[in-house]
């Protein structure tokens, strides 16, 4: 019975709990809706001055940050729309000082699209891989803390820190075959291959922590039934655990994506940010990759004022359409994680509260 | 050695209050209620082959699970029967889930877990086997209805398959799942949309999934670790039905908080305290007429 009547008595709580003497004497609760209603308000009453100013701050951070999300949409969604012609989306680039000859921005469309695939698809497996080990075996135990705290280092380097170190490092003649190499055998190190492994270390870290949460919150018990079935735990890892956690990866790999699509240092650092795809070699395929080529980010920064081709109005163009990549790839995290939410193990942690 | 004529040998190891044992008769006894030596408080019960129970299917000898230094369970010695469900009762922390987890050697993954004693499976000691063959033989339902992130036709089929293996196929398997379904008493309900996943169930339909998976493989004992205590009365009324049809092909132990579901759904009882198994036998003795003086307070609801 007492507990039957929990419950309400934490309800009444805000009401005569926390009040500071006062309590909700005015009034009372009469009857029904209008007593809640008025309850709320006679709560506000009794509380003490330092809460409410900070009751207020928390409502108007909310609002502000709305309120600068809204104004940035919403400026580039004037200007993009102001300046953005379809034609832009299909043509290439040309270095012409005559902005009506200058071209859209084809390549650099193609060139994030393809410079995000090639880094999701390196730093997706790797980071997955290195959370089921972190999580499902990790011993030795320093080990583990010394691989967490690696990709931690990973995920604080700045980027254009990583995109200088790529460069030193894919300039090495080791790496020869990634990008272009001159007569004399020095390696250019710069080209989709090189600034897409630099991006995957970008991406890496949102995958890896997405995977190491989902694969946390999957109670031990789900684990056990495996294993009480005759299981091995790589058979359990493979058929129950990777299934559970696609959902987490998905969002751990979309927020990536959206990452590597809004970096600029390693594009101009190690893409080359060349204004049109410069293939490389005569291996189809192979030389778009080995070639070098530009993004978006890299088009936006080039484009504008402060940049050498200076047209702000196709800076804009190309600054929305990467905002729509980025705020789309954001919407699908927010799907991914409500489906997970819906057919995942969470509803077998929802069903176990009832 | 423990042959099928005798009872299994009950034996309180410690001595830690004056005798809670009464200093009954051995009650309808007709000679097997044997001891062991020097087991003065043994509450004994000599009527252990006169239940349902049929072939001994597990057997316990000196049983003993530590946590490192903790004893978690203390030299208990049982018998598990074809066609018999034992209740394993107890206040919190008695070591019951431990006992059970113990017998398809789930303890083994808990870091610091030791075990002392024998436990044989069909005459084999479990140790001699693989543990994956052993898991598949005497399998398990957990608290929490746990099915897998996969559709209802996948859960059963997992159980079925080899190891992380998509063969064989849906051809092959599916007259299997059917019939695991059907003995879990699910069929009808999903027969529809076996391809559905399976967290879309209600929990009890989720608990009779985890039962159909666990009794696809046709084991020869099934552990349930209080597996009513996440439902609602209309499910674990179900479950508590099922179990009575499917203990005609199995041997059931099954842990319980809940001492009337134990008196339901139990042929024999076994009372454990603090590590020791206190108490052992038919339920109605069990609940009737307990030998030890912990016994009848536990079952009284005088602690626990």
């Amino acid at each position: 019975m007492a507990v039957t009547q929990h419950p309400r008595t934490l309800d009444d709580l805000p009401h005569g709990g926390f009040g500071v003497g006062t309590g909700g004497g005015q009034g009372g609760r009469s009857s029904g809706a209008a007593g809640r209603k008025r309850r709320r308000h006679e709560s506000m009453s009794t509380w003490r001055w330092g809460d409410r100013i900070a009751y207020v701050l928390c409502w108007a951070a909310g609002l502000s940050l709305c309120l600068i999300a809204v104004a940035i949409v919403g400026y580039m969604a004037v200007k993009g729309v102001q300046y953005l012609k379809p034609e832009l989306l299909w043509s290439h680039p040309s270095g012409e000082v005559d902005q009506s000859k200058s071209g859209g921005f084809l390549d650099p469309i193609l060139g994030t699209i393809l410079l995000t695939i090639i880094g999701i698809a390196i730093a997706t497996p790797i980071a997955v891989a290195a959370a089921i080990w972190v999580v499902e075996y990790g011993r030795p135990a320093p080990l583990a803390r010394a691989v967490e705290s690696g990709i931690e280092v990973v995920a604080g380097t700045p980027d254009i820190v990583l995109a200088i170190f790529g460069l030193a490092l894919f300039q090495h003649g080791l790496f020869g075959w990634m990008s272009f190499t001159a007569e004399g055998g020095a390696v250019f190190g710069r080209s989709f291959l090189t600034a897409g492994a630099m991006m995957s270390l970008i991406a890496l870290p949102m995958v890896f922590g997405a995977t190491r949460e989902g694969l946390q919150s999957i109670p031990r018990h789900v684990r056990e039934a495996s294993y009480g079935l005759g299981k091995t735990k790589i058979a359990t890892i493979r058929r129950v655990l990777l299934p559970a956690v696609r959902p987490n990866i998905s969002t751990g790999a979309a927020l990536g994506m959206g990452r590597i699509a809004g970096d600029t240092a390693i594009v101009v650092i190690l893409l080359g940010a060349t204004l049109r795809l410069e293939s490389e070699g005569s291996i189809p395929g192979l030389d778009v990759l080995k070639g070098t080529g530009s993004t978006l980010t890299s088009y936006v920064y080039n484009n504008s004022p402060a940049g050498e081709g200076a047209a702000p109005e196709k800076a804009y163009a190309a600054a929305f359409v990467l905002l729509l990549l980025v705020v789309a790839l954001n919407f699908a995290v927010d799907l991914i994680a409500r489906r997970g939410a819906k057919t995942g193990l969470e509803g077998t942690r929802l069903g176990a509260g009832r | 050695m423990i042959t099928e004529e005798q009872p299994p040998p009950i034996r309180k190891i410690v001595v830690d209050a004056p005798p809670t044992v009464a200093p009954a008769p051995p009650a309808g006894s007709n000679g097997h209620g044997h001891a062991y030596a020097g087991a003065a408080s043994v509450a004994r019960h000599g009527r252990g082959e006169a239940g349902v129970g049929g072939r001994e299917l597990m057997a316990l000898q000196a049983l003993s699970v530590f946590y490192g230094d903790n004893e978690a369970v203390k030299k208990v010695s049982l018998s598990i029967r074809l066609g018999e469900v034992l209740a394993l009762i107890g206040p919190s922390g008695c070591g019951k889930t431990t006992l059970l987890r113990t017998l398809n050697r789930l303890t083994e993954l808990t870091p610091g877990a030791s075990r002392g004693g024998t436990i044989l499976l069909d005459g084999t000691d479990v140790d001699d086997l693989e543990v994956t063959t052993l898991r598949r033989r005497v399998s398990m339902v957990f608290q929490q209805p746990n099915p897998f992130p996969m559709s209802i036709f996948d859960n059963v089929a997992y159980a079925l398959r080899e190891q992380s293996r998509k063969k064989p196929g849906r051809g092959v398997v599916e007259p299997l799942v059917e019939d695991a379904l059907r003995r879990a008493g699910l069929w009808d309900e999903v027969k529809d949309k076996l391809d559905a996943p399976a967290l879309r169930l209600s929990g009890g339909q989720q608990q009779r999934l985890c039962i159909a998976r666990a009794i696809a493989t046709r084991p020869e004992v099934l552990l349930m670790d209080e597996p009513c205590s996440a439902l609602d009365p209309r499910s674990t009324l179900v479950i508590e039905q099922l179990i009575g049809d499917l203990r005609k092909d199995l041997a059931i132990v099954i842990v319980t908080h809940n001492m009337q579901q134990a008196r339901r759904v139990g042929d024999k009882v076994a009372f454990m305290y603090l590590g020791d198994l206190v108490e052992y036998g038919d339920a109605e003795q069990i609940f009737d007429a307990p030998q030890a003086q912990r016994t009848r307070d536990y079952v009284r609801g005088a602690f626990g």
